[in-house]
């Protein structure tokens, strides 16, 4: 045995009452053992007595311990009775004293699943309202700044424009490049069976323009910007600094979201012009590469398919992605609550329905430039 | 950790204190018994809570060496240390409730029970005065609840030595003057030494034993005694701070 560590022997007196014997130092260290062993006594509501006159040392959470086996078993039809206390045992172990109701904690039932359904119905739409009402004001706000230019931080927007812009450059090149070649590799060998390579020009350069380019970059966007901004939104809400803009006279939005609904308006059909080109330059590779054609041959056929008004439309729904992206992103991180998990649910949902939204709208897009023979 | 053989619960030998190897405050010398409570204090930005940082081992010493307890300079990766730590906002994790908070280092650093793990930190949580507050998350309580919850969860593992950042700041004085008490009761019946940061002084003079005075760009501890004594202090900052008043007045 370990000099100080804490013996327990359990005796029955003639009355089946359970007695244990504590000796040495009942210390967190081995509160294990005493809750076990009380525990185990107390089982099957006996009455069980125990005895401190041989503890040298008790701390406060063994006394705590004590206290909870002592209303544990109360609760349990039993008794735990403790002899032998010094006068600071006593004062320890009252310290800890929790007259039976609090020493256990309180369960909250959780809601069952109809209670679960209906509130994330509700929820929704909450969130709907919400994100209307957020338009409905940012379009306020937009009017407002019109008239009063100096209230738009300004000089916010060459950074966010950087962050957004030139520092994701090198990610939506990448991914583009490769959608180029993956959509040119697929199509390759199908049309050389039928002899008609030359179409991949067509393949590639519309559906690069038209589909992929803006879709895959606004993609890239939602993921680095828009959690970006749902992040860094939902931190200053919960820090309570757009509650201290307001007091100082700023309009949130105006301060916020303005600045970034100008940057991303701007910078994401540049970033999808260029997605555009790589991706074309993507199916050049393989038309060249696997196709035998020639580089001329690629691009009179792209420019014989591709129109001007393709590669407009293409622009077009890129600004449309990047308006979309800002109000979903920022309306979620200002909609924070509750610390650091609050921030990182808003994050989650900026991100879940910005993609959601983003495919709803390019299938809308899609749907009314064939209806107009766009 | 109930282990303390050491008859000091904190010493420090020419300590120097900052941020990449650029001092803050140096010539650090002082040594603190068990069992009292002492208050770190000073003007804003004279390093106080570089102090608590380098003490508690999340900054290296720019120089000089701190002995917690007698086990030698506070070692952070090295398992659960032998003191505890509640911060100024109490630190707690957001998407914990109180109870599952004070529970972790339990069921991290000891072989209890799930029952023995929630009783004992039920009963930590009702000795700061938060019993019905268990299954709440932090974001649905006050401030003065968040640094009690914070002050429960550094007292989970019975440490011997307590450092508290700022406890009683933004609080309400009811507030304030019942986590004074709860660091006296912690002090006379668990025998817990406490090292608090503060400026405040109301609770400076509720609580704290013995004060040690840090002064911007001062050299060592400007002045040690007990708050009352500091009052009439020759030293101008220290009987300015005490007194409430302009330093040019004290002059």
């Amino acid at each position: 045995m370990v000099e100080g560590e804490l013996v327990i022997e359990r005796r029955s007196d003639p009355g089946g009452r359970a007695r244990l014997e504590l000796r040495g130092d009942c210390l967190l260290p081995g509160g294990e053992r005493l809750w076990e062993s009380v525990s185990e006594a107390l089982r099957g509501g006996a009455e069980v007595e125990v005895d401190l006159s041989g503890v040298e040392r008790l701390d406060g959470a063994c006394a705590a311990l004590l206290q909870a086996l002592r209303a544990e078993g109360a609760r349990g039809g039993g008794r735990l009775e403790l002899l032998g206390t010094s006068e600071e045992q006593r004062r320890l172990l009252d310290l800890y004293d929790c007259g039976g109701e609090t020493c256990q904690p309180a369960r909250p039932g959780g809601p069952g699943v109809l209670d679960q359904i209906g509130q994330a119905t509700a929820d929704a739409g909450r969130s709907l309202r919400d994100v209307l009402a957020f338009v409905g004001d940012l379009a306020q706000s937009v009017r407002a700044a019109a008239t009063d230019l100096p209230s738009i931080r300004w000089r916010s927007i060459p950074g966010l424009m950087e962050r957004a812009g030139s520092d994701g450059v090198p990610i939506v090149l990448l991914i583009n490049f490769l959608v180029g070649l993956i959509v040119a590799l697929q199509a390759a060998f199908q049309l050389e069976r039928f002899g008609a390579s030359i179409f991949i020009a067509d393949l590639v350069g519309l559906s690069m323009v038209r589909e992929m380019a803006p879709l895959m970059t606004a993609i890239v966007v939602a993921g680095r910007s828009g959690a970006a901004y749902a992040a860094e939104l939902g931190t200053m809400r919960v820090n309570q600094e757009v509650d201290a803009l307001w007091t100082l006279g700023f309009d949130p939005q105006r301060f916020l979201v303005l600045p970034r609904l100008i940057a991303l308006a701007f910078v994401v059909p540049l970033l999808t012009a260029l997605a555009m080109l790589v991706g074309i330059f993507g199916g050049l590779l393989v038309a060249v590469q696997r196709l035998d054609l020639s580089t001329l041959a690629y691009f009179v056929e792209l420019r014989s398919a591709v129109s001007v008004t393709d590669v407009l439309g293409g622009l077009l729904k890129s600004a449309v992605f990047a308006v979309t992206i800002v109000l979903i992103s920022c309306q979620r991180g200002l909609a924070t609550r509750g610390g650091a998990a609050g921030v990182g649910r808003s994050t989650t949902s900026a991100v879940v329905v910005t993609l959601f939204f983003l495919v709803m709208l390019d299938a809308l897009f899609t749907f009314f430039f064939n209806l107009f023979g766009l | 950790m109930s282990e303390t053989p050491s008859p000091f619960a904190l010493r420090v030998r020419g300590l120097a204190v900052g941020y990449d190897g650029v001092a803050v405050q140096e010539q650090l010398d002082f040594e603190l018994s068990l069992g009292g409570i002492y208050a770190i204090l000073g003007g804003s930005g004279c390093g106080k809570t570089t102090l608590l940082q380098t003490l508690i081992g999340l900054l290296p010493p720019v120089a000089g060496e701190v002995d917690v307890l007698g086990q030698g300079p506070p070692d952070l990766a090295g398992g659960m240390p032998p003191f505890g730590v509640s911060f100024q906002s109490g630190a707690l994790l957001g998407s914990e409730t109180l109870l599952a908070n004070v529970s972790l280092p339990l069921q991290r650093w000891t072989e209890l029970s799930p029952e023995a793990v929630e009783a004992l930190a039920l009963a930590r949580l009702r000795l700061v005065g938060l019993a019905g507050f268990e299954q709440h998350l932090p974001s649905e309580v006050s401030g003065g609840m968040l640094k009690r919850a914070g002050i429960a969860r550094a007292l989970t593992m019975e440490p011997k030595l307590l450092f508290l950042d700022e406890p009683s700041a933004g609080l309400d004085p009811v507030t304030a003057v019942e986590l004074d008490d709860t660091l006296a009761l912690l002090r006379d019946d668990l025998g817990v030494t406490t090292v608090l940061v503060t400026h405040e002084l109301a609770s400076i003079f509720r609580v704290a034993d013995e004060c040690l005075m840090l002064a911007r760009g001062a050299h060592g501890v400007v002045a040690r005694g007990k708050p009352e004594e500091l009052r009439e202090h020759a030293d101008p900052r220290v009987q300015a701070f005490f007194n409430r008043r302009p330093i040019s007045q004290v002059r």
